[in-house]
């Protein structure tokens, strides 16, 4: 029983961080139609800046706490320039482009921030330490550390304060007009280019905030590690339904549940048959499963009928 | 989308790898004799940081012999490194074969891995090109018939004994947990790891696979745990490592932890800090220490490259220099004149006496096993093989 429960909190530890960077993906394709495929390299750039930042201030011997914070703030911060960028350079000119043209600068968007990282921290994988210990505490037989808390409890609180964002102010109620309709919101006076460009940052904070968290779970950074996370956010929104802010927080958090269950149990309850590996084939299983009978994934509504 | 994405990238690599380095062909004076050494291993993606250690060791060793002068066959030699990007992955590292031959290298030193050295080797073998691996262990490496594939590396039968006696004779553990990244690496080392293990008389309780991309085990740690083995041992490469024995140590499991070569690392002791303490991993040879010319390698290693040595840069070069002393031998850098000699040769290493048996595996094949005690590598004992270096 305490080993279901530790799977649990795995699957939720996962999945809040597949939580977090799927909300990247939804809300560009909410709003533009786009899959920002260079999303997850924007989560490895976050967590570079954000190691080389808190070097720098630990360096200049500021406070543990006040360091961690700063770092984070100068993470966000690159990213949020960072995926304006992105928007204004690989995705703008092309807004009006056949939509093959924005897919292909998104791969090639993501192939140099990868290949540029490689030149600016290297090939090799670098620690991530937080100057504070993270101690350990035992719930009922499973263990949970105070970053993996830490990072539930972010996580949590960033969603609620998008969909607050979102549906309360005047930002969020343009973002949503855009989405709906950008030529009737341009010609009720939305600036169709602001609302894309703030959602580009807000997209990217979010990375820089997951990418940061990612790197103190695991305690390494690497310039490939955005790939793989980025593939797995992709699904978790598409799972969730993509463009849908609620559908990407669920798809997160069942895709890290299903693959904790399922790398768990699924050797032990095939007699040995499929081994651990098949997590990721158990994962796209029921991802097939579900677009088979919701093909607009568990929350899609009509925004994913833009597709 | 996904399908695309993937197809895409595919066709972008291919381009990229297309274009790749090469170095320049300078125009050879007439009593020059130009061998073109070929490198192939993974310069991008999670194991770069050891493809590009490999590159260093052969390049060190292409430089030490264009600087020493070598006469092979009454000429003087100038050898250049071609280095190729494999990625790890076996398709493009037929590719990257195909293009090394293409490009009329004399040999190839490559690749990293056991699973794109297989599928590299047959294209080698049908143009004759001769290939040394610095690092290929699995047995069907050298198994498949080709007189063109050698090592200057223990296989994952020499090593996987080894660790298996180590474990249950030497450790005494019992009840052993093993997880492999279902590499042809990572897969053959602990089946090789759990057949010996097994004939010394302990149980596996637990088999449990993952990936060489993973960054994530709890899941398996988890079930693991409820396990309770007395060893964990983990077939697979340090970027697994790393989080691995982090996350084991984080779910608050006193499970003691092994690895091959691929987690005799600074890095796996840099990155994992604490955690790593009482690890166990394995090297084949002997300590670089032990060897007369293996200490001053590494210095000159650390002052040319501005880094330790990662994993395999000594074998690289020991390659690089069984290949010379076979060209040297035959008088000749034909690949088919002095394919017969490589098998002959017999050369004093910086990681062991290198002599090879008729499969074109090395001879005896010491493996040591290291303990990381107090942040480094200690030696605890070599296993096997003949004695190299007297100390």
């Amino acid at each position: 029983m305490e080993i279901f429960f530790q799977q649990i909190i795995n699957g939720f530890v996962q999945g809040s961080v597949y939580a977090l960077v799927a909300l990247g993906y939804t809300m560009v394709y909410g709003i533009l139609g786009l899959i920002n495929f260079a999303h997850g390299e924007v989560v490895m750039i976050g967590a570079m800046i954000a190691l080389t930042a808190l070097q720098a201030l630990l360096a200049a011997a500021f406070a543990p706490v006040l360091a961690v914070l700063l770092s984070l703030m100068v993470a966000v911060a690159v990213c949020m320039a960072l995926g304006y960028s992105i928007e204004r350079i690989a995705y703008r000119p092309l807004r009006n482009a056949p939509r093959l043209a924005p897919l292909i600068t998104a791969i090639g968007v993501s192939i140099v921030l990868q290949n540029l990282a490689m030149m600016i921290w290297g090939r090799e994988y670098h620690s991530f330490n937080l100057p504070f210990a993270s101690t350990s505490h035992h719930l009922g037989g499973a263990v949970m550390n105070d970053v993996q808390i830490v990072i539930v409890i972010v996580a949590l609180v960033i969603m609620a304060g998008l969909m607050w964002l979102v549906h309360h102010t005047r930002t969020g109620r343009a973002m949503r007009a855009v989405a709906e309709n950008p030529a009737a919101a341009t010609l009720m006076g939305v600036d169709i280019n602001r609302v894309i460009s703030v959602t580009f940052m807000i997209g990217s904070a979010l990375a820089a905030i997951a990418g940061f968290m990612v790197s103190a779970n695991y305690g390494i950074v690497h310039y490939y590690m955005g790939f793989m996370l980025g593939l797995k956010a992709f699904t978790a929104a598409v799972l969730g339904g993509i463009g849908n802010l609620r559908g990407a927080m669920l798809g997160g958090v069942l895709l890290g549940l299903i693959e904790s269950l399922g790398a768990g149990y699924i050797g032990d309850l095939s007699g040995g048959f499929l081994g651990s590996h098949y997590q990721d084939v158990f994962a796209f299983f029921v991802l097939i499963a579900v677009l088979v009978f919701r093909p607009s994934g568990l929350l899609g509504e009509k925004l994913a009928e833009r597709a | 989308m996904l399908i695309n994405r993937f197809a895409l990238l595919a066709a972008l690599v291919v381009a990229v790898a297309g274009c790749g380095k090469s170095e320049t062909a300078s125009t050879a004076a007439s009593d020059e004799l130009v061998i073109r050494i070929g490198a192939a291993g993974p310069l991008t993606g999670p194991q770069a940081h050891i493809g590009k250690d490999n590159e260093y060791g052969t390049r060190m060793a292409i430089d030490d012999a264009n600087a020493k002068g070598v006469m092979i066959g009454g000429k003087k030699a100038r050898f250049e490194l071609l280095s190729e990007d494999d990625q790890t992955d076996p398709k493009t590292a037929t590719i990257v074969a195909q293009k090394l031959v293409d490009a009329k290298v004399n040999g190839v030193i490559g690749h990293l891995n056991s699973g794109t050295s297989i599928p590299a080797s047959s294209i080698y073998f049908k143009n004759g090109i001769p290939q040394i691996s610095p690092s290929a262990t699995a047995v069907k490496f050298t198994a498949q018939g080709y007189n063109t594939a050698f090592r200057v590396m223990t296989n994952d039968a020499q090593q996987g004994k080894a660790l298996g006696e180590f474990a249950v004779k030497v450790l005494g553990l019992k009840s052993i947990a093993v997880i492999d990244d279902r590499t042809a690496y990572g897969q053959g080392l602990a089946d090789e790891f759990v057949k010996s293990a097994e004939a010394n008389g302990a149980q596996i309780i637990a088999r449990e696979y993952t990936t060489d991309k993973a960054v994530d085990f709890t899941a398996v740690l988890t079930s693991i745990k409820g396990k309770q083995p007395e060893l964990l041992f983990f077939g697979g490469m340090d970027p697994q490592g790393v989080p691995m024995v982090k996350q084991l140590r984080s779910l608050g499991m006193k499970t003691q932890f092994m690895m091959g070569d691929g987690g005799y690392t600074p890095k796996l002791i840099d990155l994992a800090g604490a955690a790593v303490e009482g690890t166990y991993a394995s090297l084949p040879g002997v300590p670089l220490d032990v060897m007369p010319s293996g200490r001053d390698f590494s210095q000159r290693y650390e002052a040319r490259f501005k880094q330790p040595i990662q994993l395999y840069a000594p074998y690289c070069y020991d390659a690089v220099n069984v290949m010379i002393a076979a060209m040297q031998k035959a008088g000749s850098a034909e690949p088919a004149k002095y394919l017969p000699e490589i098998g002959k040769v017999e050369l004093d290493g910086v990681t062991a006496k290198i002599m090879f048996d008729e499969k074109g595996d090395i001879k005896g094949g010491a493996v040591t096993m290291y303990q990381a005690r107090q942040g480094k590598w200690q030696v605890v004992q070599t296993m096997g093989g003949a004695p190299a270096a007297a100390h």
